[in-house]
């Protein structure tokens, strides 16, 4: 008796606790921050975590871009890396993320239930290296341009088609950007006023190089951009007929320098190439801007020669907050530490008056401002037309750090909220028809016995979803399917069980030892057949990802639970029974 | 209750003494045709596309984007919207009703510039998702879909995944036998693993046949099928190691028979139950669960099938060519059903022996 009085408290037990561990509690959700206002929300839910299948959400696989450089040592950058995007997706207020590593090169984020997921893409992928470089004003690449144009010629690059007069080079032209040019002029940093000062231009010298063009298996593509060329005297005069240079005019400063467009994929090729990078000036770089400058009917892109070592880099920016200036429109400023803001008042007092570009994940943001005198602490990055909303992501993005390296997306997963919730909406129906039609069958042909098997498998339901969430396991869409199959195998056990009992019933052995014997012998072949299920689940857990897991879970929680009611649980009903019954003739069975 | 007699039990299969293993001939010639259907459509696959399977972009990478609409749309203007911007040789399919398609591209498409920074690339998975969204909405217009779900897998995750569930399954598959190695005698093991690995390979042959998409939730299906299968062919051989312990003097034709005959009940009980929630699954459960409904409907059928006609010719064939000992070697060979005629007279014996 005292035997059934504990395993009647067991059950008791554990049936409370599976109850409190499942009770529907407030979770207060940090909702995205529009504005910079952190909203609260707070709902009732069971407390068992969705995945991103059932909930909506994003999933990002991450890993380190080698396109840019080899990392060395990758599994450590990982790491650092990992601190700096928990340290973005916090402030961008999205509950229960998830930012882990995934192996030793790659990380994992998700964000459940995250609305606009192209913004919190950015955030997280952006690497927000932050550099101050000089431009240069040694005319270094002009010195280079004969060279290039040799080379590229010599691969037989950069021709125009038959007919198409080159373009003379003259100072006229060149004078007539001067006046012509209207320019989204970027802001200067700190201090500096707003005058742009115009640098002493080099004016190009002309060079006449139509007899050393030839045709190139590729005209076909260089004709189409060839036909967009017209005789328009406001446009820019070429500077030199060579394929490279033809292709680019001085700008207004030194080391700045227009390309049409349409000629953007053609430069961006040619300075690809390697023969091209190797006779590049040594110790300069060549970098775009995302300013786009419209003179006459044409629009170019800007791009600058920068100074490759860095003046000063975002590692000594500790704060950074967005602004509009109905003028100027939005910016970002930006405080530097102290010891960074001693650092850039040294260099840029070194470099008064040259023009120092911000350049932001190798771009150049605005136009590099002229240094007038020099800089302290306190700074500003021009973002040209975007929004506010850029300007907050981008002071986010500053706040919490650069990338110590950058990364690149090896997997993305969107799911919208209505999906997830018709999924949960189908996997129910699914559920209870399941229970349905397995209860039918278990109490139509054990009767009793069956509703005995009904009752176990209704505490196996409970302790299952108890089991998940105390584990905080992840329930996906898969992991439903799961648990809902393993409704239809948890019955096996018990009906293992009962046709033992039967038989010893045939055997003519009386209901008592019949269902003692019944219990026992059926021990090994469930204990057997359902370790095989655990080790295959088990395996599928190991290599599985995502939802895949969420479904191993599941199976092996509820092959747990199944073995505690089918055998733990059943029996002490029939033991209830069998005292009630005190001497039954027979068992309905 | 207490007044039914035994009598009133609903049972099914009771006392049953079918020779299930009779047309064991036949069938084990039906199941190896069905299987070499299977390997040989799988190898013409692979000779002309360089996959076997049709693969979800978890495993060949690629940019799946599923779409709703409002209204049922043209089929052929998704297509040529999709064209004219570059991502050719779509995948578009509907996904459960009418209105929801799945559009997949594997073809990275025409160069997308990212902004002045980039040196030309080819977009990644999901710039081409992107991509897809603004040709939808420039040619449909955009109230008239809404993405429901966007996924984009690089190459390299994508061959990953594919090593991962390749090994995941010989993994699971070396560890049930050391676990079958461990708890029954090595004759049972062998039959065992056997009969799991024509469950194996008549799961491929059916998502063939199907074109069924391999998804990783397909193979955690195939995985479970594993399991079940085994499941199935332990609760049969469990029985036949007791009633080998009670010495009785018949062959393990016999006993092999009996086992099953024993079994039959509960195996039909737990296949219906499991069949009744793979059921609600595969009707209600929604379009992504279907095609694990699909495989784990079929697994039930050949778990049971390779139970009986495939672990058992094994473990038989396994007996007389190493039979366990010199007692069992004599009866074997005096018993061992050579003809038919053979077969007829031994189970006339075997039953005036059971009643």
């Amino acid at each position: 008796m005292t035997d059934l009085r504990y395993r009647l408290a067991i059950i008791a037990a554990l049936i409370a606790a599976s109850v409190w561990s499942i009770w529907p509690r407030p979770v207060v959700r940090r909702l995205e921050t529009t504005n910079n206002v952190i909203r609260y929300d707070t709902l009732r839910r069971i407390p068992i975590r969705r995945g991103l299948d059932l909930e909506g959400g994003m999933h990002l696989t991450l890993e380190v871009d080698e396109s840019k450089g080899v990392v060395a040592n990758k599994s450590d950058a990982i790491d650092r890396a990992l601190k700096v995007v928990r340290t973005r997706i916090d402030q961008f207020g999205v509950s229960e993320p998830v930012v882990q590593r995934a192996g030793t090169d790659r990380m994992v984020v998700e964000l459940p239930g995250v609305q606009d997921q192209q913004r919190a893409y950015d955030i997280v992928k952006e690497a927000a290296y932050l550099q101050m470089q000089i431009v240069d004003k040694s005319q270094a690449l002009d010195k280079v341009l004969p060279h290039i144009d040799a080379i590229l010629k010599a691969k037989g690059l950069g021709v125009t088609a038959a007919g198409t007069p080159t373009q003379t080079p003259s100072n006229a032209g060149v004078q007539s950007l001067f006046t012509n040019a209207t320019a989204d002029s970027g802001k200067t940093a700190g201090d500096t006023t707003k005058s742009r000062s115009v640098a002493a231009g080099t004016s190009r010298r002309g060079r006449h190089d139509s007899a050393a063009r030839k045709a190139a298996a590729d005209s076909a593509r260089d004709s189409t951009k060839r036909d967009t060329t017209k005789h328009d005297s406001s446009a820019l005069a070429a500077l030199t007929v060579g394929p490279f240079s033809q292709l680019i005019q001085q700008g207004g400063m030194p080391g700045e320098f227009y390309v049409a467009k349409s000629d953007v994929p053609t430069i961006t090729h040619y300075l690809s190439l390697p023969e091209v990078q190797s006779i590049l000036p040594p110790g300069k770089v060549i970098r775009w801007a995302t300013d786009t400058v419209t003179i006459g009917q044409r629009a170019y892109q800007t791009f600058y020669v920068l100074d490759a070592r860095p003046i000063i880099t975002g590692e000594y920016l500790v704060d950074a907050n967005p602004t509009t200036d109905p003028i100027e429109g939005t910016k970002v400023d930006f405080r530097l530490s102290r010891e960074g803001g001693r650092r850039f008042q040294t260099e840029t007092g070194r470099h008064i008056n040259d023009y120092m570009a911000i350049v932001l994940d190798s771009v150049v943001m605005g136009r590099p401002p002229v240094i007038e005198s020099a800089i302290g602490t306190n700074g500003q990055i021009t973002m040209g037309g975007k929004d506010l909303q850029a300007a907050q992501d981008l002071a986010l993005v500053l706040r919490a750090g650069a990338l110590p390296v950058p990364l690149k997306v090896a997997e993305v997963r969107q799911i919208g909220a209505s999906l997830g919730q018709d999924s949960i909406v189908a996997g129910l129906r699914a559920g209870i028809i399941a229970i349905v039609l397995v209860v039918l069958i278990m109490v139509v042909y054990y009767r009793f016995s069956g509703l005995l098997a009904v009752g176990g498998l209704a505490l196996y339901m409970l302790y299952t979803m108890a089991a998940l969430a105390s584990f905080d396991a992840v329930l996906t869409l898969p992991g439903l399917a799961g648990f809902i199959l393993s409704i239809g195998i948890a019955v096996d056990a018990n009906v293992l069980i009962f046709e033992r009992i039967r038989e010893e019933l045939d055997r003519g052995k009386t209901p008592r030892t019949a269902i003692d014997e019944g219990f026992r012998h059926a021990m090994s072949a469930i204990i057997d057949s359902n370790v095989t299920t655990v080790l295959t689940a088990a395996v599928l857990y190991q290599y599985g990802t995502g939802p895949v897991r969420g479904f191993a879970v599941t199976l092996i929680a509820g092959i747990l639970a199944s073995m505690v009611t089918s055998i733990f649980v059943v029996r002490t009903f029939y033991m209830i029974w069998l005292a009630r019954a005190r001497s039954p003739q027979t068992i309905s069975i | 209750m207490l007044s039914l007699t035994p009598a009133d039990m609903l049972r099914i299969f009771h006392n049953t003494t079918y020779d299930f293993i009779r047309p064991w001939r036949i069938m084990v010639v039906s199941t190896v045709a069905f299987i070499s259907l299977g390997l040989v459509l799988l190898g013409v696959s692979w000779a002309r596309t360089g996959t076997s399977v049709r693969y979800s972009i978890d495993f060949l990478g690629g940019t799946l984007v599923q779409v709703q609409f409002q209204q049922p749309p043209d089929v052929g203007a998704i297509r040529s919207a999709l064209d004219a911007g570059g991502v050719h040789d779509a995948e578009i399919q509907s996904f459960g009703t009418n209105r929801d398609f799945t559009i997949r591209a594997l073809d990275a498409g025409h160069s997308v510039s990212r902004g002045a920074a980039a040196e030309a690339q080819a977009p990644s998975a999901e710039q081409v998702a992107a991509r897809i969204d603004t040709l939808l909405a420039n040619r449909l217009g955009a109230g008239v879909f809404h993405i429901v779900r966007t996924e984009a897998v690089g190459p390299r995750v994508g061959s990953e995944l594919r090593r991962g569930a390749v090994i995941a399954i010989l993994v699971s598959f070396v560890i049930t036998l050391i676990y079958l190695a461990f708890r029954f005698e090595w004759r049972f093991g062998v039959a065992a693993v056997i009969a799991t690995a024509h469950d194996i390979l008549t799961t491929l042959a059916f998502i063939k046949l199907l074109d069924i998409e391999v998804s990783l939730t397909v193979v955690a299906a195939i995985l479970t099928v594993i399991g079940y299968s085994l499941n199935d062919t332990i609760i049969i051989f469990d029985r036949v190691r007791e009633d080998l312990r009670k010495k009785r003097k018949e062959s393990l034709y016999d006993t092999l028979n009996r086992a099953i005959n024993e079994t039959l009940p509960r195996s039909v009980m737990t296949h219906a139950t499991a069949f009744a929630a793979t059921l609600a699954l595969l009707l209600l459960a929604g379009e992504v669960i279907r095609p694990f409904a699909w495989v784990m409907a079929f697994g039930i059928v050949t778990g049971t099938f390779s139970s009986v006609y495939v672990a058992g010719p094994v473990l038989l064939w396994i007996e007389r060519r190493y039979p366990r000992d010199a007692s069992d070697r004599r009866s074997a060979q005096a018993k061992a059903p050579k003809t038919p005629t053979d077969q007829a007279r031994r189970q006339a014996q075997a039953a005036s022996v059971r009643s």
